[in-house]
């Protein structure tokens, strides 16, 4: 229930059904039951270790939940096409460029069109510069802006953020939220998790809060950051239970 | 002593009026070597890789063998390929035996362990930074071999010429299988021990200033090798 209003302003995109993660005999995510809706952006939210990056490394795939499902509702059951962007970026050693074009060439993009989307892409992130430079040579907040072209040039239906902007200065940061908000702007659907409880209510449309392994609270970011539902958010709101 | 300086000197003559018979040793070495570094590339280079990134029952057998095998006894690679290619042995039909192919056999045994092992561990470290991302690309394990190969490039550059330097430089091997025949198989190593033994040391000097410089070519290659990878890639 404390997702339906994210699930009633429009169609369902994604369903966890009562997802749980073990690892070492460890329960790192509990029964986890949500559905997300098909437009706007989530913003995951919780204390450190409260199992958000876990969370978001199952919704896209690299990891598979000990027990529960995933359903996608658009593509009959089926993962659309998405991308996730890390907190560190990883770069293959390669120039920015080749970087781009090495995404759409495993993502079976034809050859002849490799270069030009990835010129696109680097141009919208105002990487042209530095395009044919080692890409493990250009700055962190460059490194960053690389893996989001990379991300743009793929054109996901669905963009996973894990903290892309808390290893940042102020104008990477700036740099990174005009991004998401492009990306935004063009329909993909963002699921991004952050620390930064300003940045969530610049970016996110709905907030999803963890806390040790359980969602608490799923509701609209209005109402998340005026009126949490719950004891625990409201206290994280208040910064009171920052880490 | 002077007779030995006269050697030196005579020894110099026959590389730089390039001798017919000191070239035509030079280059069977050149192309025994060349060929043997190409195949266990060939081989080691993908092995080495798909032993990074599956997982597997016996893998860690695996890895061990191969770094064991690294420090194998050229005598006892020459024995191996000996047996396997002498007349009585599996193979004696294909004839292989004292020709530059059983040569080219006997170091490949030598030196794929080491290229394999090397290629293992370079790209191990790669897949381990590069996993998540791969996987977020639905890279398949078989396509991330090629991409584990290449982002390792310069450092198995230096692996291949490693490589390239213990086949060239061995002797035992190539001496079992090969016979030392004049003209045939007789590369630099067989040839300075047989010149050696026969006393016609101008000969033996010659041979073993050229592989000196080969060795010292080789190190400044992996030397150049790896300082272009620090300003290429930070
Ligand atoms: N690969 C892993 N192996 C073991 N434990 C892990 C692993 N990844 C995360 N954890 C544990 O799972 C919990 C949640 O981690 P995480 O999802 O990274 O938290 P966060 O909400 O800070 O992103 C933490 O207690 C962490 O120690
Ligand atoms: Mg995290």
């Amino acid at each position: 229930m404390n997702d339906m209003h994210a699930a009633s302003t429009s169609a369902p995109l994604l369903t966890l059904d009562k997802v749980t993660f073990r690892h070492r005999g460890q329960t790192l995510l509990q029964n986890i039951s949500l559905t997300l809706s098909s437009q706007g952006s989530t913003i995951v939210m919780g204390p450190n270790g409260a199992g958000k990056s876990l969370l978001m490394r199952i919704c896209h795939g690299l990891l598979t939940p000990t027990s529960g499902r995933l359903h996608w509702h658009d593509t009959g059951g089926r993962p659309p096409r998405q991308a996730m962007v890390f907190q560190r970026p990883v770069m293959l050693r390669r120039s920015a460029i080749a970087n781009v074009t090495y995404a759409l060439a495993v993502q079976g993009t034809c050859w002849r069109d490799r270069k030009p989307l990835a010129r696109e892409a680097l141009e919208r992130f105002g990487l042209t510069d530095v395009a044919h430079r080692p890409a493990r040579v250009l700055s962190g907040g460059e490194q960053q802006r690389l893996a989001l072209a990379r991300a743009w040039a793929l054109r996901p239906a669905v963009l996973f953020l894990d903290e892309p902007t808390s290893a940042l200065d102020p104008a990477a940061i700036k740099a990174v939220e005009d991004a998401v908000t492009d990306f935004g702007r063009v329909g993909t659907r963002i699921i991004m998790n952050t620390h930064d409880i300003s940045q969530a209510k610049r970016l996110g449309d709905d907030v999803l809060f963890l806390c040790q392994g359980r969602v608490v609270e799923h509701n609209n970011a209005e109402s998340f950051f005026l009126a949490p539902r719950t004891r625990d958010a409201s206290a994280f709101v208040r910064g009171e239970l920052v880490w | 002593m002077l007779s030995e300086d006269n050697a030196f000197i005579t020894a110099l003559q026959l590389i730089l009026s390039l001798d017919q018979t000191l070239v035509g040793i030079v280059s069977l070495s050149m192309q025994v070597s060349l060929t043997a570094v190409l195949i266990a590339s060939v081989l080691g280079l993908p092995l080495g890789a798909a032993v990074a990134l599956w997982r597997f029952p016996g893998r860690g057998l695996v890895i061990v063998v191969l770094n064991a095998f690294m420090g194998l006894p050229p005598v006892v690679a020459g024995l191996v390929v000996y047996l396997l290619l002498s007349r009585a042995g599996p193979l004696g039909e294909l004839g292989l035996l004292f020709t530059p192919s059983a040569m080219v056999i006997a170091q490949v045994l030598l030196i794929l362990p080491i290229i394999a092992a090397l290629t293992r561990q370079h790209t191990e470290e790669r897949w381990e930074e590069y996993r998540e991302q791969l996987t977020s690309f639905r890279v398949s394990r078989l396509r991330s071999i090629p991409t584990l190969l290449w982002d390792a490039r310069f450092a198995l550059m230096t692996v291949i010429l490693a490589g390239f330097g213990r086949a060239s430089a061995e002797v035992g091997a190539v001496m079992i299988v090969g016979g030392n025949i004049d003209g045939v198989t007789r590369v630099m190593t067989t040839a300075i021990v047989l010149e050696t033994n026969k006393g016609d040391l101008p000969l033996a000097l010659g041979l073993g200033l050229i592989l000196l410089l080969l060795v010292a070519l080789i190190n400044a290659g992996a030397f150049l090798i790896s300082e272009e990878a620090k300003r290429r890639l930070g």
